[in-house]
């Protein structure tokens, strides 16, 4: 059983490789001509990169932040935590305004929001963990709650901020994958690789955590500080995520869901680089309808939540229960 | 050996637990009897650190709980809670190689590997450990739990209720399983049950416990009397001598 699985599994992950690569090629160097190559190339490898760094980062947070909330059905997306980090862009070219908020770089500018976003989540995790006894459903449907709270206050604060200001954050807010944020590309890959490494360590304890909170410290895994450094790792990754592409939705419910089909474990170390590895397939795929067969006319990320709602309301009546 | 002084558990302003204290004996089945919420599973919750007392202190084997460390004492102590459940795709086999986690940190030797043959084979659960435990019946998925537990190889087990829903034949597979495993591997195993007759077959020592408080402890023998399980669970109880043992009679 153990050996016939190990084997489904590495046929999964050889089949999303072939898959990947050739729309990789596909999406590169289709339609090329001569004369467009010196413009297209360049531009269809930036996005491919920010592609790849969107689907690691929104993979490997969609998968652990179901394993410590233990739910199948919500994600980081999901539960708007890209709203916090469009609040919080709001709040600090409200505050600082555009002039000293535009001179900073907009590395500076993100990794401040990166440290806003860790310290926030921290709060989140202090106040519902050690005041509310830990219950993580609690902690999901506040979450919610605070999800829109935090969009529509971003609307209020845009609303009254200064007009001239207000274009520069929207350039920082509205980044689609036609619109990259490509400054950023280096600074959020090399965040999301820290990431990554910093959360891999600790993929053995989150199989452990599947098996839900009285059981994982049962067996000696220090419950609190992994389930904080893994909500942690989920804010950083959503904020890298969405600084290049603005905020998706529904990718991550769409490929973790794909994934817990395709390899039906529990294993971290399989299931966060198959969830990978199908979000970079999708978000190739989509880029391919959206350039090749829509004509740029409708943009990726609304094909994505368009595809991903559809599935999620499937999810949510099958499932029938959070 | 496991006690604990003082322990209190108050939600707001109300106490679940109050001033509980004993020095429970090292080996053999430990039964924690009481009615509905008489403090039994937030005792054994308390004991196993899932959940923070309000005041007092555990000690097991002679050091406070807050000093150990929650992987060595894994080694040590283990509870199954109520109903286990996890959504996750997980097989039998892999659950059960759980319980070698605390040892092995997620990479099986082949002693790890032999225990856990060992706790299926004593579970009676070989042919089912490539099933998903979302495949099972309550029973079974209850006996994988059990399975885990074993193979984690623990010197003090805590069981919360782990009769709940079986039927009477599974209950008893559990409690002689449960036995054996006290008298040959010397474990010392903590079960709150509400079936009072398994209380009287199997246990060696009883905890009774009436609104928060421990009201009587002492071997099984001295408990099994009409006049404290009338007390503890406010109903009339005989107590009838049947083959060797007692039996309770509570129906009429």
């Amino acid at each position: 059983m153990r050996n016939s699985s190990k084997r489904l599994s590495a046929a999964g992950f050889s089949a999303a490789l072939v898959l990947l690569a050739a729309l990789s090629a596909l999406y590169l160097f289709g339609g090329v001509s001569a004369e467009t190559w010196d413009y297209n190339i360049p531009r269809r490898l930036n996005i491919l990169a920010a592609i790849a760094v969107v689907g690691t980062a929104v993979g490997l947070s969609a998968v652990v932040f179901q394993t410590v909330t233990e739910n199948y059905v919500l994600t980081p997306g999901i539960m708007g935590l890209d709203n916090l980090y469009i609040f919080i862009q709001t709040l600090i070219i409200y505050f600082l305004g555009s002039g000293e908020g535009g001179m900073m770089t907009s590395s500076a500018h993100f990794l401040l929001t990166l440290a806003l976003m860790a310290g926030a989540s921290v709060g989140v995790f202090v106040f519902m963990f050690r005041i509310n006894g830990g219950d993580v459903y609690f902690v999901v449907l506040a979450g919610l709650v605070f999800g829109i709270a935090f969009g529509g206050l971003s609307n209020f604060m845009q609303v009254i901020i200064d007009p001239s200001e207000f274009s520069v954050l929207e350039g920082r807010m509205f980044a689609s994958f036609n619109r990259i944020n490509v400054d950023l590309l280096g600074v959020s890959a090399a965040a999301t690789a820290a990431v990554f490494l910093w959360l891999a360590a600790d993929f053995k304890k989150l199989d452990v955590l599947s098996l839900g909170r009285n059981p994982s410290i049962a067996l000696g895994v220090e419950y609190n500080r992994t389930v904080l450094k893994t909500l942690v790792s989920v804010s950083i990754l959503t904020s890298a995520a969405t600084v290049l592409v603005g905020p998706i939705t529904f990718l991550g419910i769409l490929i973790v869901s794909i994934a817990r089909f395709i390899f039906p474990t529990y294993r971290h170390c399989v299931l966060v680089p198959g969830t990978v590895f199908i979000g970079i397939c999708i978000l190739v795929f989509g880029m391919l309808i959206a350039e090749r067969m829509l004509q740029f006319a409708v943009p990726l990320g609304v094909i994505i939540n368009f595809a991903g709602g559809i599935f999620f309301i499937g999810l949510m009546l099958k499932i029938k229960r959070l | 050996m496991i006690s604990f002084t003082n322990i209190s558990k108050k939600y707001r302003e109300e106490f679940v637990l109050k001033e509980a204290f004993a020095a429970l004996p090292s080996e053999g089945i430990i039964a924690f009897i009481g009615g509905n919420g008489a403090g039994k599973s937030t005792l054994l919750n308390i004991i196993s650190r899932l959940l923070n007392a309000s005041g007092g202190s555990v000690f097991i084997d002679g050091k406070n709980l807050c000093e150990w460390n929650t992987r060595e004492l894994a080694k040590k102590l283990t509870i199954l809670g109520q109903s286990p459940y996890s959504a996750a795709r997980i097989t039998v086999g892999e659950l059960v190689a759980f319980g070698r986690f605390p040892h092995s940190g997620g990479n099986l030797s082949e002693e790890d590997k032999n225990k856990i043959s060992e706790a299926l084979a004593l579970t009676e659960m070989e042919h089912l450990r490539g099933r998903f435990i979302d495949e099972l019946s309550g029973g079974q998925r209850q006996m994988a739990y059990i399975a885990m537990a074993i193979a984690q190889d623990t010197k003090y087990i805590l069981f919360d209720e782990p009769l709940n829903n079986l039927d009477m034949n599974r209950s008893v597979k559990i409690m002689k399983l449960l036995h054996r495993l006290s008298r040959e591997r010397a474990k010392s195993v903590l079960i709150v049950v509400h079936d009072i007759n398994f209380v009287s077959f199997y246990a060696d020592y009883v905890v009774a416990l009436k609104n928060g408080r421990i009201k009587y402890a002492g071997d099984t023998d001295s408990i099994m009397r009409s006049d404290i399980l009338c007390d503890i669970y406010d109903t009339d109880i005989s107590v009838e001598p049947y083959g060797g043992g007692k039996i309770c009679v509570y129906y009429k």
